[in-house]
């Protein structure tokens, strides 16, 4: 069992706390007006995303909210709130699918009357809220879904802004890590979730593979059903093909079983595993997966955020409150948080007055502010998508303690493509223009 | 030949287990006529009570490893006992005689009530029972590498699948069941005690999902909605072996475990729709399924 009763009380006493937050705002929609910044938070509280990546997201928002009000954060977050003004949050369910997000997401700006949203892990609710914020004019953050489609089917987005990376930066990212670390070898093979995210992931690691690793050839392929929780089949599948490396994008509950069956039948002993969304379950694993298995955390978020004032306080405050380390969807929810403090405040706005959706538009937007993850830059889709570098590590497990070994970094121009460049056409054009360091 | 060795293992690996989870629902609506919605909910909760149970007992060093295996079968029986003596004396037992498409819709009632108590019992942050599925190391078949705990699943199932098929057969207790499950009037007029035998029916079929997971938790991480992926699949095997039959749900499981292992190793882009395609060329065939009865509807 992976947590003990005091930890399984906290998430309880979390869960609850949430729910009777939500509830609590549904009641006082009429405090629109006093002098507090209302901001929607929106991640998954039930369903299979909610353990993996909404409950740290929601705990990490409180976290933050909670710090911010009392002006705990070091500088240059030690303001008060969000430009003076205290922070109120209403955290809602993200689970139920695109139709109902868009219905909950004008239920928070036109009866909850929220000053900005931040949410959204799904792809799908990201490019179903996206048009929705266009049209009702609100400051919108996507804080961790990965679909390049965001901005390429919204170019010219003005209210939404996403603060983390898209996924095509994850694959290209894992295939220089490869480059970087096992140049030489030549027996790659990959099972995903056999859904869009699944099948773009592979997409663009294949593609970016035969660019940097060009004596590499693909010698299987495997697309299970998401949340199938067996993989006897495909591991044999796997196996018998004797790859070297054993690429996936399986995120949650899929992703621990598969570790834990792969691991228990050889197939990551004698194959490298290389799990672009591992970071997330880093404290779960322990014993069961192997030392040398490549993880990420889609940025330089979780375990691999830098080791800075913001984020030192963030590790802290998270860990004192849940007896945790924050994972890498916790720490992009933190930084969204502190995108949005940022806008508000480099908006040109008087003390304690709340900016306008346009105020907060024009304060991020093409801007660089400092984070728990280092610096951020909204450098790319005219300035409404966040670059950064992304660091891969492989896992090292000894005496009971987990910790994550050979790391390299690949600057965000390295991994990035330059702006109106699809992944596909830059990786096509041999990473035209990259700057790697 | 080594890809065919492997379809002959995962095959029987899979199959194993969706017999597993097939044969509580089939069990059940075989004497009672209820489609059990709620199925995966018991097959999660047994998940969640062997994993906090295991988790216990290693975390806390109990005993020896083997005992662990007891203790898997121990919270499963524990979990469905009390979960099913509770669901049909304190619900069903109020809605028997209602159409079997009411009973469907609470028993999904009874499947959402159960997913929410779960998340408040348990949390949503994954539980894990690995010890057992580790400890009993692996078996190598050229290249390809098989836990002996999968092996071991085989004959569990096996030995599942006959005890049943004996107490069903050679019982006295099973022939009355069977014929409640035959004619439930005549069973009525002849004295035999039918909500009994329905009590009986519904913790055994309780427990038999209970067991299931309890049995899978080893080799899975235990989250919320396990359930609701378990109970499409318990439901195409259960069809096409026919609704209530034990056989079919054994032959079901095999058809289905076999063509999807061949799928996933020969063409898996087909892999998704192997399933259902399999349940839908049986229909097509045989709309009762393999070992379903046609019987005439009283209107």
């Amino acid at each position: 069992m992976k947590k003990n009763k005091a930890t399984l009380s906290k998430y309880l006493v979390s869960g609850v706390a949430a729910v009777a937050l939500s509830a609590g705002m549904a009641s006082g929609a009429s405090a629109a007006d006093n002098g507090k910044f209302r901001v929607g938070i929106v991640t998954f509280l039930s369903g299979a995303a909610a353990g993996p990546f909404g409950v740290p997201s929601a705990n990490a928002a409180k976290v933050l909210v909670e710090g911010l009000n009392k002006g705990n954060l070091p500088a240059p977050y030690d303001k008060i709130g969000i430009n003076g003004a205290e922070i109120e949050a209403v955290i809602i369910d993200e689970a139920g699918g695109a139709t109902k997000q868009v219905e909950e997401y004008r239920n928070l700006v036109q009866r909850q009357n929220v000053d900005a949203v931040i949410g959204y892990v799904s792809s799908g609710d990201c490019l179903a809220i996206a048009p929705v914020a266009e049209e009702l004019k609100t400051f919108t953050i996507a804080y961790d879904c990965g679909t390049p489609r965001l901005f390429a089917d919204n170019p010219d987005a003005k209210y939404m802004f996403r603060t983390g990376l898209d996924a095509s930066v994850d694959n290209i990212g894992a295939a220089r890590y490869l480059a970087a670390t096992r140049p030489d070898v030549t027996r790659l093979s990959g099972i995903q979730q056999n859904y869009s995210w699944g099948q773009d992931s592979w997409a663009d690691f294949t593609a970016a593979a035969g660019k940097l690793l060009p004596n590499a050839e693909i010698v299987e392929e495997q697309f299970p059903k998401i949340y199938q929780g067996q993989y006897g089949a495909e591991i044999s599948a796997l196996s018998v093909k004797r790859p070297e490396i054993v690429h996936s994008s399986f995120w949650g509950g899929d992703m621990e079983a598969l570790v834990l069956q792969a691991n228990a039948r050889g197939l990551l002993e004698d194959a490298t595993g290389l799990l672009t969304c591992g970071e997330a379950s880093f404290a779960t694993y322990k014993d069961q997966a192997p030392n040398g298995m490549i993880i990420g955390a889609r940025g330089p978020f979780g375990a691999f955020a830098p080791n800075n004032a913001l984020n030192n306080w963030f590790k802290g405050a998270y860990n004192a409150a849940y007896d945790l380390d924050p994972v890498y969807p916790a720490t992009k929810m933190a930084q969204a948080i502190l995108g949005l403090k940022f806008a508000a405040e480099n908006a040109g706005v008087a003390d304690k007055e709340i900016p306008t959706a346009e105020q907060l538009t024009s304060g991020i937007k093409g801007a660089t502010f400092e984070s728990v993850s280092g610096t951020v830059q909204m450098a790319r889709a005219n300035g409404h998508q966040a670059m950064q570098g992304i660091t891969y590590g492989e896992y090292h497990y000894e005496d009971g303690e987990a910790s994550i070994v050979n790391k390299v970094s690949f600057t965000g121009e390295c991994v990035t493509p330059p702006e109106g460049v699809s992944a596909a056409d830059w990786i096509a054009d041999d990473f035209a223009g990259a700057e790697c360091k | 030949m080594t890809s065919l060795l492997a379809v002959l293992i995962d095959g029987s690996i899979y199959a194993s287990w969706l017999f597993l989870v097939a044969a509580g629902l089939t069990v059940i609506y075989g004497v009672m006529r209820i489609l059990n919605m709620a199925h995966g909910s018991f097959y999660a909760i047994g998940a969640y009570s062997a994993a906090s149970l295991i988790g216990w007992y290693f975390n806390n060093g109990v005993g020896p490893a083997w005992m662990s295996y007891l203790l898997l079968v121990g919270a499963a029986l524990v979990a469905g006992l009390i979960v099913g003596v509770i669901v049909e004396r304190g619900l069903l037992r109020l809605m028997y005689g209602r159409d079997e498409i009411l009973m469907v819709i609470i028993t999904y009632a009874l499947l959402l009530i159960l997913e929410d108590t779960m998340k408040i019992v348990w949390g949503v942050s994954p539980y894990f029972a690995y010890q057992p599925y580790t400890e009993l190391g692996r078996t190598a078949f050229g290249l390809l590498k098989v836990s002996n705990y999968d092996l071991a699943l085989v004959g569990v199932s096996a030995l599942l699948g006959v005890g049943l098929w004996a107490w069903l057969e050679r019982t006295n207790q099973g022939k009355v069941l069977r014929a409640v499950i035959h004619d439930r009037e005549i069973a009525v007029a002849m004295g035999v005690n039918v909500r009994l035998m329905f009590t009986i029916t519904f913790v055994l079929g309780t427990t038999l999902g209970a067991l299931a997971g309890a049995l899978t938790a080893p080799a899975i991480s235990v989250v919320p909605g396990i359930g609701i992926e378990v109970i499409v699949l318990a439901f195409a095997v259960v069809v096409i072996g026919g609704l209530g039959s034990i056989g079919g749900a054994a032959v079901g499981a095999l058809l289905v475990g076999m063509s999807r292992a061949a799928a996933v190793h020969y063409a898996p882009e087909f892999e998704l729709f192997v399933i259902y395609g399999v349940m839908s060329l049986v229909l097509a065939f045989r709309p009762e399924g393999l070992f379903g009865r046609t019987m005439a509807r009283k209107i």
